[in-house]
């Protein structure tokens, strides 16, 4: 991997939590956030190198998920603030996250069963005038943009093999389908970087390696990814920069094997041994 | 037992003008509830606002009344604002609450003493359509077929009224069919979805509260118009139930739905009140059973029971797809 123009970028990068990258995407500062008594997050750094496969992963309930909601815009922060591409984010509303680049995909697939596969890729699509409703009547306005939706659509269907299922309603794909679709759906928004939450949740193995590959490919024609995780196997093949939390908090930053081997990383997984001296592990 | 009466009965209610308004009510309630999946309880209240917005601008201020439908609509659209910039951002169910409550209190707004120099109280108010019935354009004849029969000035209602219901069938039709309803139908299934994909959740929700509203204005001033009056009491938080009732029988989220439903829930509602009186009056139903007085209900109880089996054998509606209602249990 040491070849790569990535590795090499993120090589020189410190292995500690909160570390900062040489050209970050996206930066998080301070953020907390508290259910009641509960903190589920509570981050002071995170920087996410752009055009780099980053993982978050960690235990249920270390706020993983938390964290991407509060960034998206699906839920608020107490505190803290967030940068993307070097505008401020804080507290946006979802739909303009989404707008500025920042596209999401949710851990519960949520494709729009009654609308047909093509539909569910052609509502992402930006820009499109038909969408407001005073033009919405006047189809020769918004038709010809449809053309060249339909055709991007198709494009994308092709390259996620669901051209087969283009026309049936996407409540008829089997759960695998439906990530895949989730996916190729957020990229019809045209984002400069994706965050995937639990990509490969409930799906089986064979399509988990596609899911990879898919991932992969998306990197490597530029777009910055995201993704939550929490089985550390799946990570490790093609992650460039792994991000470990616990109980709300970074614990661990760095490339798969350093992060494989780092004890907070084991301690967050498997529990610390209180009974252990601290100089013996 | 006279049939040919019954059965002309049937079809008089059935493409009345009763009929084209709540057609008109029902296609705006369409949109909310049948694509957009808002739970709308108070369509009657736009219909009220309408309503009134003609009556009050003719009788009360001695405006025009086409000066008085624009004030309708517009009070529909402020009615629809104020109900949803409160509870759109919230989950369904407090647009229900909010609707529900909105429609009874306009009711008794309109109703009270204190708007009765403007609204004429429980008295309502009269005779305030005279322009539209000016610009009938039908020659003075009685027209009709059959046993159905029409002064020209009720076909010129019935022509407006369901000229009314197709011209919003086929608006409605262009925009359910454009991006702007793959967005609104997108809603309907799932919110976060849209969001995630960078559409304004809330600004269509109000689009299509404040445009459907706008037609129930305007299925209320029909109302009024061809009634020659208005009052508080036609406007009863049950009448949204009768749209709901027909919208289901038709197929909510269907195009013809609403249009079929209140034709058909009309025809069945003047079938069954008309049987029923014919046969207590024929002697096959003894008076100890049911009295004429108690028709009105229990012609509504058949409905319920009719409704009952559609839900049972036919749940989708008359024109709804089976194969996409079967999508949720999944």
């Amino acid at each position: 991997m040491s070849d790569n123009p990535i590795s090499t970028a993120l090589a020189k990068v410190e292995r500690e939590p909160g570390v900062r990258k040489p050209d970050p995407l996206l930066v998080v500062d301070g953020v907390t956030r508290t259910f009641g008594g509960l903190t589920a997050v509570h981050v002071d750094t995170l920087e996410v190198q752009r055009g780099t496969i980053t993982a978050l992963i960690g235990p249920n309930g270390a706020g993983k998920t938390t964290l991407f909601n509060v960034i998206s815009g699906f839920d608020r922060a107490d505190t803290g603030h967030w940068t993307f591409d070097g505008q401020e984010l804080t507290g946006r509303a979802a739909h303009r996250v989404a707008r500025r680049g920042l596209v999401r995909t949710f851990q519960l697939t949520k494709t729009l069963s009654k609308l047909t596969v093509l539909e569910n890729m052609k509502l992402a699509a930006r820009h499109q005038r038909g969408e407001r409703m005073g033009l919405s009547m006047l189809w020769p306005v918004w038709r010809g943009q449809e053309r060249g939706i339909v055709r991007r659509a198709d494009e994308l269907l092709e390259r996620f093999r669901l051209s087969h299922m283009r026309d049936e309603y996407a409540g008829t794909l089997s759960g695998g389908q439906r990530k895949l679709l989730e996916m190729a759906r957020a990229l019809m928004v045209e984002p400069t970087m994706i965050m995937l939450d639990e990509p490969m949740a409930g799906v089986n193995p064979a399509l988990t390696q596609s899911l990879l590959e898919h991932i992969t490919a998306l990197r490597d024609e530029g777009m910055t990814v995201c993704f939550v995780e929490h089985d550390m196997d799946v990570v490790m093949g093609i992650s460039d920069w792994v991000v470990c939390m616990a109980e709300g908090s970074i614990v661990a930053e760095g490339p798969p094997q350093s992060v494989a081997k780092n004890p907070a990383v084991i301690d967050a997984y498997l529990g610390r041994q209180h009974d252990e001296p601290e100089n013996e592990g | 037992m006279d049939w040919e009466v019954i059965l002309s009965d049937a079809l008089r209610s059935g493409i009345g003008p009763i009929a084209a308004v709540y057609a008109l009510a029902a296609i705006g309630l369409n949109l909310h509830f049948g694509y957009t999946g808002l739970l709308n309880f108070g369509q009657i209240g736009f219909m009220l606002v309408g309503a009134y917005g003609v009556a009050a601008s003719v009788s009360t201020f001695g405006l025009s009344l086409w000066v008085g439908v624009l004030i309708g609509l517009g009070s529909s659209v402020i009615l629809a604002l104020l109900l949803g910039l409160p509870t759109l951002r919230l989950r369904a169910e407090y647009l229900a609450i909010a609707t529900i409550a909105a429609g009874e209190i306009l009711r008794l707004f309109y109703r009270s003493s204190w708007a009765e120099p403007v609204t004429g109280g429980v008295f309502g108010l009269q005779q305030f359509a005279d322009e539209f019935f000016d610009i009938n354009p039908i020659p003075r004849d009685q027209y009709g077929f059959w046993l159905v029969n029409y002064s020209s000035r009720d076909l010129w209602v019935l022509l407006v009224a369901w000229g009314l219901v197709a011209l919003f069938a086929g608006v409605m039709a262009l925009m359910v069919h454009s991006p702007w309803g793959r967005v609104i139908r997108s809603i309907r299934e799932d919110e976060d979805a849209v969001r995630s994909l960078g559409k304004s959740v809330y600004a269509y929700k109000m689009q299509s509260l404040v445009f459907g509203g706008a037609i129930g204005s305007l299925a209320g001033m029909m109302l009024a118009i061809q009634n020659q009056s208005v009052n508080p009491d036609t406007y009863n938080p049950v009448e949204t139930f009768f749209l709901y009732t027909l919208l289901v029988l038709g197929g909510a989220g269907r195009m013809l739905g609403p249009v079929i439903g209140s034709i058909l829930f009309w025809a069945i509602l003047s079938f069954f009140d008309s049987a029923l009186r014919q046969a207590i009056s024929a002697g096959y139903i003894s008076s100890d059973v049911l009295s004429a007085a108690e028709i009105g209900a229990a012609r509504f109880a058949l409905v319920g029971l009719g409704l009952m089996l559609l839900m049972i054998f036919r749940p989708q509606g008359i024109f709804g797809s089976r194969r996409e209602m079967l999508l949720d249990v999944r």
